[in-house]
């Protein structure tokens, strides 16, 4: 039995040769490792189809003009909201770090706290997105069969105040109105009593008069579908944090002396949450 | 040196092996307490893997009957299929006459789910689900799976979609009938077909939850194999099949979530009335409001699972084989680390060819040419395999049972199969090739009936272990040969009607003057299709037979093999080994060496051995 066990060259016995965990991971941490790589071909496959149908039309909305508003009533303030968001996720990533850190130190009061915060922070991002929807469809209209954000570029100039021809000598552009951030709204018709489309006139610089366009039907849908299937990941993380803070209150997990192993692994989860909205964040808002 | 056969394996075990003190705490009998927790939500491994096998069985049945069906409407077009009606229904239209037909749409119906059925409930459940469940913890010396939970899980998910599955057969606008691939805009548009309608919705249903099925099993198989193998089952000393389980499993984990991702946006599209695959389209002349998607991207997405499919459909039984051959040869596998290595190419490579299915779909000529420079480089370590294969039975000395006789056809079929790919694996040649029987042929025979001989030969391997007795070799080589004979009637002549160009998927050939001359061809083909299917029912009624009347097993190592699972008792118990954990000392491939005939893994080095495998 000399020569029968595997040894590397310092001497010392492999951590492949069995009985060891190779990377010094749990099984259950080696479990959501892959879990996040499989659920990370998921988003991948729904950002090629977003690239894909993208690049197959000639205009793509600007996210400048798109996600501009702000809580309040206000107007042109383009990727600021977006910003708040971002950051309340990204903090709730440190608040879990912190949780994860406290449950190293069998520090239960220390833990259930953080994972609050952690919750809080999820809750408001997704009340932020679900804040962000409501004015998208219900204000801008913009749902997954409509776009009304057209190009905002025409001949490479933005179509706003400043660059815009105006429609008749002595008035201003009609691209935009004031607190509009958007080119084509509905408004209502009186006769009717519906609401109809009312789409920007605007004077191009060879003097040719032209309405703006809708723009790309799939941006809707692509946005609300990634963002949601985001939003859902993130909803989900709650729920498992939430779960895991009650066990670790009631003291389940310090029982098990593995120094919240438990909380470990849902923290994993939640930074791959916050990982795939840089990607999310990155292909609707700044690209 | 020492007489290895004189060794006393139990006591070997006793003293040498490795104690976890899983016996200590009792915990793991919970689970076996009642008839519930025994055999319905069992969190076992071993009747994990009883349950995918039997299901699997149960699908293929119904998968085989389909194909009978419709080969019935090929090789017969103008027989009277009224006998049918008690079971088909409305589905065969009768005239006044009395003579009653298949219906057109019922017809492509039987075809999109005889290759749902065998492909994702057969072929990748109830192979993958069988053997990864039922030899990762014991061909590694573990006590179950990482997760006997999340693997039960694994099981009823599996089990939900093929309910679902199952009730869209019975709906009265028939169930999805455009094709397994479920291409738009086809599949999306409930008008333009009936099959498109309550069964389109259910068939993607199910198959996000096939797609969560596999990816809770691949997760724990591929865990379970990295953290729970035994002390000294390094990498190196897995057995092949333990390797081909695990590439498949990671193989599985990066290509079914695309898939999920696929049909989370096909089901966007049907439900939402979204455009992500439809573009401008007219339907009865009525124009619809969908712009600015693209059927394109969904063959994309869906191939990139799609391809990978078909190896997580191959591997698996590339490792079953390659163990049996080298048990049944008596003769250590030939090039161990190559037939790793080759697994590995194989599965990286089934990665980056996706493509070479969309070449007549209206894809960039130029980009073809990389689908088809990859596509041929897989020839490279699949012929690696099979040279292994062939070197391994050369000059050994060859126990012809039903497992080996399997293992052999396996090989056969996988080479004859395999070649008909370099040329369908050519852009230019499927200019001609693409959709026609050629295609059916090719890919049957590569990954259908070579799959189902490496899972035949598994099966018949390893009854013993899953039921303490044996199959009738008798019937068992019956089956075999007359499965042989049999396939290779059915599949070889549709190489020349591909040639020919007749296309598949077509309900009938009596209006196309080219093809018409095949109907004597066609009724051969149908009859060794109904020959075939019966060879599969005596295998069965041996089966079911040989588990409860089968000859017992008596001797713990059946086979004279060297893997960790015939070291267990007989029928192992919930934990697998009684006692210690046994502990591993070389490969698994030790066969007449130093003039022993074999010496199982847990036999420590003696001294005076000629050969050491690390």
């Amino acid at each position: 039995m000399a020569n029968d066990t595997v040894l590397n060259q310092n001497g010392e016995q492999d951590v492949w040769s069995g009985a060891k965990e190779p990377f010094r991971a749990s099984y259950g941490k080696l479990m959501m490792w892959y879990f996040l790589l499989s659920d990370a071909f998921t988003f991948a496959g729904f950002l090629v189809a977003y690239g894909a149908l993208r690049f197959s039309v000639p205009t793509w909305p600007l996210p400048d003009f798109v996600f501009s508003t702000f809580p309040g009533g206000i107007h042109h303030a383009p990727l600021i909201f977006v910003t708040v968001m971002t950051f309340i996720l990204i903090m709730s990533s440190v608040t879990m770090v912190r949780a994860v850190q406290e449950g190293h130190r069998e520090n239960k009061k220390g833990v259930v706290f953080w994972m609050l915060m952690t919750i809080v922070g999820g809750l408001s991002f997704l009340g932020c997105q679900a804040w962000e929807w409501t004015n998208l469809i219900g204000k801008e209209n913009m749902t997954i069969y409509q776009n009304p954000f057209g190009t905002h570029t025409q001949d490479g100039v933005y179509l706003d105040n400043e660059h815009g021809v105006p429609y008749a000598a002595g008035e201003k552009a009609e691209t935009f109105k004031a607190h509009h951030t958007y080119l084509i709204e509905k408004v209502a018709n009186h006769d009717t009593g519906k609401k109809d489309w009312v789409q920007r006139r605007m004077k191009l610089k060879d003097g040719t008069e032209t309405v703006q366009q809708f723009g790309p039907q799939a941006f809707g849908a692509l946005f609300f579908f990634i963002t949601g299937f985001h939003g859902f990941h993130v909803f989900s993380g709650v729920v498992f944090l939430t779960i895991i803070m009650l066990n670790v209150a009631s003291g389940l997990y310090a029982q098990r002396k593995n120094h919240y192993e438990m909380v470990e692994k849902i923290g994993l989860y939640w930074h791959f949450v916050d990982l795939v909205w840089v990607f999310v964040f990155l292909v609707f808002y700044l690209l | 040196m020492s007489n290895i056969s004189q060794i006393d394996q139990e006591k070997l075990i006793h003293e040498d092996g490795f104690n976890d003190h899983f016996h200590e705490h009792h915990d793991g009998d919970k689970y076996q307490m009642g008839f519930l927790t025994k055999y319905i939500f069992s969190m076992d491994h071993k009747m994990i893997a009883k349950q995918f096998l039997i299901t699997g069985m149960v699908w293929a049945v119904i998968g085989a009957l389909m194909s009978l069906v419709f080969r019935l409407q090929l090789g017969f077009p103008e027989s009277d299929m009224a006998w049918l009606r008690p079971i088909l229904g409305q589905w065969i239209v009768v005239n006044d006459a009395g003579v009653g037909t298949l219906s057109t749409e019922f017809y492509y119906a039987l075809v999109t789910m005889h290759g749902t059925i065998l492909v994702f409930f057969v072929l990748t459940a109830g192979l993958s689900g069988t053997f990864s469940n039922l030899l990762i913890p014991l061909q590694i010396g573990a006590r179950d799976m990482a997760s006997p939970f999340l693997n039960m899980l694994s099981y009823w998910f599996f089990f939900l979609a093929g309910i679902i599955m199952f009730i869209s057969l019975f709906l009265s606008t028939g169930p999805f009938s455009g094709g397994w691939t479920a291409y738009p805009p086809l599949s999306l548009l409930p008008q333009a077909s009936d099959g498109s309608k309550a069964g389109m919705t259910l068939w993607s249903i199910s198959m996000v939850f096939f797609v969560v099925s596999v990816l809770l099993g691949g997760i724990n198989y591929v865990t379970t194999v990295l953290n729970l193998r035994t002390k000294g089952m390094s990498m190196w000393r897995l057995p092949l099949t333990v390797w081909s389980f695990l590439i498949t499993a990671i193989v599985g984990i990066l290509s079914f979530p695309v898939l999920a991702a696929a049909f989370f946006l096909v089901i966007c599209d049907r439900s939402l009335g979204t455009s992500f695959y439809l573009s401008e389209i007219f339907i009865g002349g009525q124009a619809l409001d969908h712009v600015g998607g693209s059927a394109i991207l969904y063959q994309h997405l869906f191939w990139f699972l799609g391809h990978p499919e078909v190896y997580i459909i191959i591997l698996p039984t590339m490792g079953i084989v390659s163990e049996i051959l080298s048990i049944s040869s008596r003769k250590p596998i030939f090039g161990y680390k190559a037939m790793v290595m080759s697994l590995s190419a194989i599965s990286f490579l089934s990665f980056i060819v996706w493509a070479h299915h969309m070449f007549m779909s209206g894809m960039n000529p130029f980009i073809t040419n990389f689908f088809v420079i990859f596509t041929l480089i897989i020839a490279v370590p699949s012929a690696v395999k099979v040279f292994n294969w062939i070197s391994t039975l050369y000059k050994g000395n060859i126990r012809f049972n039903s497992a080996s006789l399997f293992a052999i056809g396996y090989v056969s079929l996988f080479i004859s199969g395999g070649l008909t790919g370099i040329f369908l694996g050519n852009s230019t040649i499927d200019i001609q090739l693409h959709d026609t029987y050629f295609v059916v042929a090719h890919f049957h025979l590569v990954m259908g009936v070579a799959a189902f001989f490496g899972m035949f030969a598994g099966i018949y391997h390893w009854f013993p272990k899953m039921f303490g007795r044996f199959m009738n070799e008798t019937v068992g080589k019956i089956h075999f040969w007359g499965t042989l004979i049999g396939a290779y009637m059915i599949f070889w002549p549709q190489h020349y009607l591909g040639i020919a160009g007749v296309p598949r998927r077509y309900y009938s050939f009596e209006n196309f003057d080219a093809f018409s001359h095949f109907g004597t061809m066609n009724k051969v083909i149908t009859i060794a299709a109904f020959f075939t299917f019966f060879l599969q029912v005596l295998f069965l009624i041996n089966f079911f037979y040989s588990m409860y009347r089968g000859r017992k097993v008596t001797n713990p190592n059946p086979w004279g093999a060297n893997t960790l699972e015939w070291t267990t008792p007989i029928n192992p118990g919930h934990g697998n080994w009684d006692g210690n954990l046994p502990v591993v000392h070389r490969w698994p491939y030790d066969y007449s060496k130093d003039g022993e005939d074999h010496i199982p893994q847990i036999i420590p080095i003696q001294p005076g051995e000629t050969v050491v495998h690390q």
